[in-house]
């Protein structure tokens, strides 16, 4: 949920990775981190277990520019992706304005993309959200694996609704600012349409 | 889903001037208002060495899990939580359904006296939040500033 202040004139909005264990949510929020100006980033912070695996969230502040006088801000959040943190994915969607699916392109993840897209159906529903109405963009990562099935196997299983797309290779950056910026562009179109 | 949050200029103000008055009253060193998606209202005292947007974000995630927490056992929510540390302490409330009041103090005041103090200033915080979303509601709001920006003002911004 954006939130607008007229007194300070800024706006934050939210947006959150989704995907299965491993698939490279955190490591989608360290690229951005290590490529973006130090003056409009803040602080990543990972909360994540001693194996370095996301166990609450990662969060990167991130400031775009001013848009009509106004300082755009996004708040990047992850979800914890193994299955069992179920309940933390559910805290962490709540207010969220804008989603972007990481899935992980290796043939032996399929399953797991497949559970985690329908994970986040049924979450936001939890949350009074619709997949289909929420800005959404779906991230196809580790295209660059030998074991990565086609473009057109990812899309028929985690894009029925053809949303904006992108494929990538989050450790060196391939298709990282790209999903960024299509997931912040739709949120910002959202709040024009007063969502 | 709850409706957008939205800030004028005359709530913000007086949101701040509690938060002022609090932190004297109090004798705290920092006092905070966090939105409970982590979007930080109004900070007071000495922020200066603190990371005042984490604190935000990460507030909201200890809210979120304490209060899933509660409802594991039975509970709503657990409204006040303290957090006593060797020298610096923390003690954070939930005003109303939305906002938390967190306030950072030391051994130059008592828990008692900062619960004390958070009790008026959150009974004020309440009021000025509710009419704040009555007014958000209401047809002659301001709604989103963004309904007048164009698509090129979009791109403008994505364009480097």
């Amino acid at each position: 949920m954006s939130f607008i202040n007229y007194s300070s004139r800024e706006i934050n909005c939210k947006i959150v990775y989704y995907g299965p264990g491993l698939c490279g949510k955190t490591t989608n929020l360290q690229y951005i981190y290590n490529k973006t100006n130090p003056e409009t980033k803040g602080k990543l912070i990972s909360l994540s277990t001693e194996t370095d695996r996301t166990l609450f969230f990662d969060f990167l502040p991130l400031s775009l520019g001013e848009i009509r006088g106004f300082k755009t801000r996004f708040h990047l959040y992850t979800v914890p992706g193994q299955v069992f943190y179920d309940a933390s994915r559910k805290l962490i969607l709540k207010g969220v304005d804008g989603v972007v699916f990481v899935a992980d392109s290796q043939v032996e993840r399929m399953e797991a993309n497949i559970e985690s897209f329908e994970n986040l159906r049924t979450n936001l529903g939890e949350q009074g959200y619709d997949l289909n109405r929420i800005p959404n963009v779906v991230q196809y990562n580790k295209r660059d694996l030998p074991n990565a099935v086609t473009i057109e196997e990812l899309r028929e299983s985690l894009n029925p609704r053809s949303v904006p797309e992108f494929q990538a290779v989050a450790p060196t950056g391939v298709g990282v600012f790209d999903t960024l910026k299509a997931v912040a562009k739709l949120v910002l179109t959202e709040l024009k349409r007063g969502g | 889903m709850g409706t957008q949050l939205v800030m004028y200029d005359e709530e913000y103000n007086r949101i701040n001037a509690v938060c002022d008055r609090l932190t004297k009253d109090a004798n705290a060193k920092v006092v905070f208002i966090v939105d409970k998606n982590g979007q930080l209202i109004s900070a007071s005292g000495q922020t200066q060495n603190i990371d005042t947007t984490s604190l935000a974000s990460l507030t909201a995630g200890n809210v979120a899990a304490m209060g899933g927490l509660a409802k594991l056992i039975g509970e709503n929510e657990f409204p006040n939580q303290i957090h006593e540390g060797a020298r610096e302490s923390l003690y954070m409330t939930i005003v109303g359904t939305r906002v938390v009041l967190v306030v950072i103090f030391d051994t130059r005041t008592s828990l008692g006296l900062v619960r004390l103090r958070v009790k008026k200033a959150s009974d004020e915080l309440g009021k000025i939040f509710e009419a704040l979303v009555k007014k958000t509601e209401s047809p002659g709001g301001m709604g989103s500033p963004f309904a007048e920006i164009s698509d090129e003002d979009i791109d403008n911004l994505f364009s480097e």
